[in-house]
């Protein structure tokens, strides 16, 4: 073909879209086109996805290049380093560049990529902040981390972490401050968040979660990091890696149409039947890619559009995802979006940090998550992209394709088809033969009695059903399983086996419990969230920050709701005492709310009822002015302490009960118990507080005060029994709140005092309580510190502002015509 | 009847595993996001009896009812198990990080 009769095209922007598509150009039509490049970078076409192990120090420049300048050459493409297209022509069919150079086109292709987003904090733009997308920016981080000193990475997806992954090895003292609470949160479930985040800080890297930047502090050149909650870094370089936008800006200019990108057909023809664009840059039926695997499928339909042949447009593409961080192993891939347990499998093995789930929807695979083992990631990919139904292999689908065809094995097969020194137990290294040779040479029953003498499943539990298997094997029809009761159906750990991983493992995280104890679920599910979020709460308080969306409505806001999904609000009337103040207030908010019924409860205090959701925080406010705090008549925490007149007018009166009670309901009120808790003070053993049938009761005699608990007045009637006496005050108060604490440490979630104080033993709580002087103070000492991290009144928080999302409609639509009429 | 995508206002007003109802004149509908940022929206009435939606745990694509816990299913507002019953569903998208409910529908009988 004559050189003239070519057709003419242009490409702006050389990145990976440009390099791809001219590939596929020449290949399939190598002389139909006069080709010229616009590229703004200074250098040949390289593969940007590899920068990361060049800044790592793992490859060079040379070694990511994908088109060198004998490539161009040989193809006689006329490739313009450096060179900046500044405006399209569409009339002249002409681009213009920086440099003032004209150039006409036949057709033009746009693959100017994105730009990376500045959040936009005052010190944005002091020298020392970059972001992470070409080669320039590279070499800024290896000149910084040359100098070393501190870096902080703004932004905890892909790019953020590999850019700090590689400024770490550089030798940087490096932090991540991502603003979501799980890192990579678009492609990682919090299971698999969890583990990376783990493997990350094991680099040394810290990571700051849920933080906020608000500024970037400097003289010229950065020095710090400003975070919302006030901290602030120290930072010799900050790179910014939050997130990119399609640059579309030439093309909006040149009146084509963009949206987020630039908007393209199936055949990536933009409103101008010839021009394309391709790339990161564009927009297709809705959506913008940021990683290669689109672009490569549409620079094939680009190529064979352009070589003129007519094949089937681009359809848009499923993504998969691979952190480059040498070490961590982690693929997602689809839709993973919470599932129901029905359409999940999860596979989790604690011990070598390992976390598989797989989605499916009507028996196929939507979406994949894999962090320690991805071996199988291209499988399940592929039979995503490809809709398998793969209900045949449900089974085994977890373990991986090398499973595939075999036999499906009964769990008690399987282990008895083990070798003897095949690993049962990995976080203790027990296999199964030291397992087989302790239950027949010790006569073990029990898988208490595997525990305690070989330790297998001891530890994160993961392996439990395992040992029960090789129990039931050995022992043969002999063995009956124990009456467990585990937890929820996401695990076979009971309760109290969680509490006291929780502690011993030091899990401060949903995510860390559900993957250190091999949850099945990939989330939990509504029986055991509120349950670890309260052990969570109690184990460390003051760090874990409460789940509220783990609890149900009436501790979320604070108020009781009733059948017409109105609430009720019960003000604290300490020990059942009030005010003419607080009275006139009580009044004074139902007529302004009317609110329409007013009950005096059986916990001596006064109900309102039938109060609208929106109108709460108001109300509340009020109350608040007057005095009054949240009564908690919603929480899994200290409701009442209900107490009789006493000394203070009573003739039979032996102590000051109602001033005792008092003082107990302001000093236990508050933090959160594994079920509600009521107490009661009666002044002499007529009771009229009724305190022998509540969760702990004082009855006053002349010598002090007898202590009794686990009293039952509802579902289940119970008179207390008696812990002990103490002669003082004091020691009353000291000896409650440690009941409360121990209650709160040792309960399983929903259990009232007396369900504990049974499943423990009244003796061994005694001996806690009344014996061990130092164990109790601990126990008090530990109390207090619960009470620090919530002692704030729950009405006033909401009252100025808090979660006001909870009280207020997401948007009020009202009926414009009609109001109208009406005026 | 042509759609008319109303604006919500951005994915972050709602919490995740949350809700939150939007107040029409002719009724209450409450928009769920799920931990995976899909959204859903029901009408903010419990098939069995009325009970705010809105005000469940939402776990999955499901929400339980805040009154006597039925499960209630995001996608089609059909009760789970045993319970039978269905609450009205209504068309809603996430788009650039924004919801929308068709108010053609919602607003109609
Ligand atoms: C308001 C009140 C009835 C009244 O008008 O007097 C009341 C109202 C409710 N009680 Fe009660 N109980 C009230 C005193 C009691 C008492 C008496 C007492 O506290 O001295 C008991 C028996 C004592 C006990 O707890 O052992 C009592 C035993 C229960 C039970 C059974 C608990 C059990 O473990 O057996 C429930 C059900 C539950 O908690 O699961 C319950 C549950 C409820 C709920 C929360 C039902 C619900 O889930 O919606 C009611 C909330 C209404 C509201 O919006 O306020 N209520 N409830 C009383 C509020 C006391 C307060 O000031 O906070
Ligand atoms: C560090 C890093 C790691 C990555 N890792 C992965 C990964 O592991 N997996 C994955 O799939 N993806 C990864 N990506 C994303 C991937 O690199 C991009 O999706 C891909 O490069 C986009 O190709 P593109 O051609 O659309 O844009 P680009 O490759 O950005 O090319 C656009 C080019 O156009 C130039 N340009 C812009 N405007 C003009 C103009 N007006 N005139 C002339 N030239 C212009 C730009 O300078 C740029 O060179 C990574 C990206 C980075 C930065
Ligand atoms: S006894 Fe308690 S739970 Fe039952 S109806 Fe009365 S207030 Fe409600
Ligand atoms: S009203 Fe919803 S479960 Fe009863």
């Amino acid at each position: 073909m004559q050189q003239a009769s070519r057709r003419k095209l242009v490409v702006l922007g050389n990145g990976m879209a440009a390099g791809r598509v001219l590939e596929e150009l020449f290949a399939r039509a190598p002389d139909r086109h006069r080709v010229t490049v616009f590229g703004a970078e200074p250098r040949v076409n390289y593969d940007r996805i590899m920068l990361s192990p060049v800044l790592a120090g793992e490859k060079r420049f040379e070694d990511i290049v994908v088109h060198d300048d004998a490539w161009y050459a040989r193809h006689q493409v006329d490739l313009r380093k450096g060179e900046t297209a500044v405006a399209i022509d569409r009339q002249a069919r002409t681009v213009r560049t920086a440099s003032g150079a004209v150039e006409p086109y036949d057709e033009l292709v746009i693959a100017t990529g994105s730009r990376p987003i500045l959040i936009p904090v005052p010190g944005a733009d002091l020298a020392g902040v970059v972001t992470f997308r070409d080669l320039d920016d590279v070499e800024a981080m290896l000149a910084a981390a040359g100098r070393g000193g501190n870096a902080v990475v703004i932004g905890g997806g892909l790019l953020g972490l590999e850019a700090a992954a590689g400024l770490a090895l550089k030798g940087m003292k490096t932090i991540v401050v991502h603003l979501m609470p799980t890192l990579m949160e678009r492609q990682l479930d919090p299971s698999a968040a969890y583990l990376l985040q783990k493997a990350i800080e094991k680099r040394g890297i810290e990571v700051l979660t849920g933080a906020n930047t608000s500024a970037l502090l400097g003289d010229g050149r950065v020095e710090a990091v400003r975070l919302e909650d006030g901290r602030t870094l120290p930072a010799d370089l900050v790179v910014m890696a939050v997130g990119i936008r399609p640059h579309g800006a030439i093309a909006a200019a040149a009146g084509l149409e963009v949206k987020r990108g630039i908007v393209v057909d199936d055949h990536m023809r933009t409103t101008d039947p010839d021009i394309y664009a391709v790339g990161e840059c564009v927009e297709h039926r809705g959506a913008c890619y940021g990683l290669v695997a689109p672009l490569y499928e549409m620079a094939r339909v680009l190529a064979a559009r352009l070589a003129g042949e007519e094949g089937p447009g681009y359809a848009g593409s499923a993504l998969s995802t691979k952190l480059k961080v040498t070490g961590v192993d982690l693929f997602s891939a689809g839709d993973f979006s919470e599932s129901d347990e029905k359409d999940e499998i999860v596979l989790r093995d604690p011990a070598r940090g390992v976390y598989k789930r797989v989605v499916l929807r009507d028996n196929r695979i939507v979406g994949a998550v894999l962090y320690g083992d991805t071996a199988d990631g291209s499988w399940y990919f592929d039979l995503l992209k490809k809709g398998a139904d793969v209900s045949e292999l449900r089974d085994t689908l977890i373990f991986g394709q090398a499973y595939q065809g075999g036999g499906v094995l009964d769990p008690r097969a399987a282990v008895a088809a083990l070798s003897d020194d095949a690993e049962i137990c990995g976080c203790n290294g027990i296999c199964k033969g030291v397992i087989t040779r302790a239950i027949t040479a010790k006569g073990l029953a029990s898988l208490e009695d595997v525990r305690a003498q070989t330790k297998a499943s001891a530890s994160c539990g993961q392996c439990t059903s395992k040992v029960e298997a090789l129990l039931a094997f050995s022992l043969g029809d002999s063995y009956a399983a124990a009456a467990r009761k585990p937890m929820c159906k996401c695990v076979d750990l009971t309760h109290e086996e969680v509490r006291g991983l929780i502690v011993s493992r030091a899990l401060k995280s949903q995510p860390a419990v559900w993957q250190e104890l091999g949850w099945k679920t990939s989330c939990g599910c509504p029986s055991c969230r509120p349950a670890i979020n309260y052990y969570l709460l109690c184990a460390w308080p003051g760090e874990y920050r409460d789940d509220a969306q783990s609890r149900f409505v009436n501790e979320r806001v604070h108020a009781n709701i009733q059948k017409d999904g109105t609430f009720s609000v019960v003000p604290r009337m300490w020990g059942g005492l009030t005010t003419a103040n607080e009275l006139r207030a009580i009044a004074d908010v139902a007529d302004k709310f009317k609110i329409p019924t007013i009950k005096v409860t059986g916990g001596q205090r006064i109900d309102l009822l039938g109060v609208r959701k929106e109108d709460l925080p108001a109300v509340w406010a009020d109350l608040n002015a007057a005095g009054m705090v949240s009564g908690q008549a919603y929480a899994k925490g200290l409701r009442t302490v209900k107490t009789c007149v006493g000394t203070e007018w009573c003739r039979f009166g032996t102590q000051d009960s109602t001033g005792l009670g008092v003082k107990l309901e302001r000093f236990l009120c508050g933090s959160w118990t594994p079920a509600k808790v009521k107490l009661a003070v009666s002044g002499c053993p007529r009771n009229c507080a009724e305190a022998t049938v509540k969760d702990i009761g004082i009855v006053c005699v002349e010598s002090g005060y007898d202590i009794h608990i686990a009293g039952a007045a509802g579902l289940h009637v119970r008179a207390t029994d008696l812990l002990g006496h103490v002669t003082t005050e004091e020691e009353a108060i000291e000896h409650v709140a440690a009941v409360m604490q121990l209650y709160r440490e040792q309960a399983v979630y929903l259990d009232r005092v007396w369900k504990w104080v049974e499943k423990t033993g009244l003796e061994k709580v005694r001996a806690a309580i009344m014996d061990d002087h130092d164990g109790r103070k601990a126990l008090v000492a530990r109390f207090k510190k619960s009470q620090r991290a919530v002692h704030r009144d729950p009405w006033a928080e909401r009252a100025a502002g808090r979660e006001l999302h909870e009280f207020m409609p997401l948007a009020v639509l009202a009926p414009a015509r009609r109001r109208m009429a009406a005026e | 009847m042509s759609d008319f995508w109303f604006d919500l206002g951005p994915l972050a007003a709602l919490p995740v595993r949350g809700a939150r109802i939007v107040r029409t004149p002719r009724r209450d509908i409450a928009v769920f996001r799920t931990a995976g940022d899909e959204v859903f929206a029901l009408e903010n009435r419990c098939p069995h009896k009325g009970g705010p939606l809105a005000d469940g745990i939402v776990h999955g694509r499901k929400v339980a009812c805040p009154l006597h816990n039925w499960i209630i299913n995001l996608e089609d507002g059909e009760a789970a198990g045993a319970d039978k019953g269905c609450a009205r569903t209504f068309p809603v998208k996430l788009e650039n990080g924004r919801i929308y409910l068709d108010m053609g529908v919602a607003a109609a009988p």
